[in-house]
């Protein structure tokens, strides 16, 4: 398990490669299907939220507000990151961003603009949502919750130990290819 | 409160945050099948975690909490309507309880009013019997492991899949292949050879109300899912698609009539948190026992 801690330098985001266990430790923003559209159309960001070497997480959390008004994320699992594909190339070189967390992985366009700007995807456990919100220490803001409803806003979370599979690189090597291939050739043999 | 809304809280707060007895079983040995060291095994064992915190915390499993599907079985002159007002006040409540994420979109204006109520949100399914036992049985279906079924109009070219077993068993396959990794495994296969479209994917959903661990009454069928099952796990695809032992946990095949011009294969896909209960009521509307 390979401690994964702000700031989220190039240098040490190029150094990850496909199967590396990371605990990872900092801010990370969540972004999905409505963000990464409202994105792509040219949307503008709020003036204070700043993607630049920072990471994207594919997840719409269950949150609740406490008696005294702060956020509480009680449920927080990645969504199926191959609906954004055709925006997140765009959104890693606009953006600046060096990680994309998510599950199922995402395409070629993707890997080769983890290549190109030094950004890798992180597989967390799809499902494990309680596990993954006990790493969510604070809830520092939320964005667009009115206009795009608790799940799809822009949740700005501290996170401490949050684990996830490096499963695509910025060497061009990507898990999910290598599992299709293999899988697709073992069903071949079994028709 | 009334004692009706009551118990269908209780119902989805259980269903959303217990991973009902056959499924859990069925992880522990497919995490005790993954070879250790691997990524596999780290993923099952986040998985096991993951399960014990829900459950103590009486949070979502899952924080995709589904499309609410109630499957109710009901004498002859049960009250559907008054069950049905009961159970979107439910649902309502459940929601403002954290048991539910607020999940239910319009799908034109994409608002999201939150309380979880809309067209078709939540599903009642009434299933009146000559009996006298009421049974509210309750599937929230995650949105990631529904986008990865797949409906298959045989013959299929591309498949070699002609209007036969075998056919069927390509195409089901080839629905296991393609959901890899989306589909947050290793899950369960639901699947409906026959039917229109709408009963098809309709009777493949209702598959996910057997237990586990049952055996198909028709010896075709049971052939099937046991063969199926069986090459899945040799593709190596494993949890999450990570690759590995352990691809799918289950499946579940019925068929259903269709007129001669049509044979469709309606394959639904559950994921390894697989949140399925149900309760059956007394004459108070009390839960007098947990069907799972």
């Amino acid at each position: 398990m390979l401690p994964l801690v702000a700031p989220f330098t190039e240098a040490k985001i190029r150094a990850l490669k496909v199967g590396d266990e990371v605990h990872l430790t900092g801010i990370v923003f969540t972004g999905r299907d409505a963000v990464h559209k409202y994105l792509h159309d040219g949307g503008k960001l709020p003036p204070d939220v700043n993607l630049r070497d920072g990471i994207l997480y594919h997840c719409g959390p269950v949150t609740l507000k406490d008696d005294q008004g702060h956020w509480k994320v009680t449920a927080a699992g990645p969504t199926t990151s191959s609906r954004e594909e055709p925006y997140q190339a765009e959104i890693i070189r606009d953006f600046g961003i060096r990680a994309v967390i998510g599950k199922g992985g995402m395409g070629e366009k993707t890997l080769a603009a983890c290549r190109e700007f030094g950004c890798v995807y992180l597989h967390a456990i799809g499902g494990a949502a309680q596990v993954l919100a006990e790493c969510v220490k604070r809830v520092r803001s939320v964005h667009f919750l009115e206009q795009f409803g608790a799940p799809e806003a822009i949740w700005e979370l501290d996170v401490e130990a949050f684990p996830a599979v490096v499963t695509m690189d910025s060497n061009g090597n990507s898990l999910h290819r290598d599992v299709f291939a293999h899988s697709q050739a073992e069903l071949a043999r079994r028709l | 409160m009334s004692v009706l809304l009551e118990s269908l809280i209780e119902l989805i707060r259980r269903s959303s945050a217990e991973i009902p007895d056959d499924v859990n079983e069925a992880l522990v040995r497919s995490l005790e099948s993954e070879k250790k060291g691997t990524i596999a095994e780290s993923a099952m064992r986040i998985i096991e975690r993951n399960i014990e915190l829900a459950k103590r915390k009486s949070q979502p499993i899952c924080q995709d909490t589904g499309s609410v599907i109630f499957y109710v079985t009901c004498p002859v002159h049960f009250d559907t309507v008054t069950f049905e007002e009961v159970a979107r006040e439910a649902v309502k409540e459940a929601t403002r309880k954290g048991f539910l994420r607020q999940n239910s979109v319009d799908s034109i204006t994409g608002k999201n009013d939150g309380t979880n109520l809309g067209p078709g949100s939540p599903t009642v399914h009434f299933h009146q019997h000559r009996g006298a036992a009421t049974e509210v049985r309750l599937v929230l279906k995650g949105g990631g492991c529904e986008n990865v079924g797949a409906q298959y109009s045989l013959p299929q070219e591309t498949l070699h899949a002609n209007r036969d077993l075998d056919g069927c068993r390509r195409v089901i396959l080839d629905a296991v292949l393609q959901a890899q990794g989306k589909g947050c495994g290793p899950g369960v296969l639901g699947v409906c050879i026959g039917g229109d479209r709408a009963t098809g994917y309709e009777f493949s959903k209702q598959q996910f109300l057997r237990l586990l661990g049952d055996r198909n009454p028709n010896p075709t069928l049971d052939a099937l899912e046991q063969d199926i099952l069986k090459t899945a796990n040799d593709l190596g695809i494993g949890p999450m698609g990570f690759g590995g032992r352990t691809t799918l946990l289950g499946v579940k095949i019925c068929a259903a009539n269709r007129v001669p011009a049509s044979y469709f294969v309606s394959v639904s896909y559950m994921c390894w948190a697989f949140r399925r209960q149900g309760i059956e009521l007394d004459a108070a509307s009390r839960i007098s026992r947990w069907l799972y």
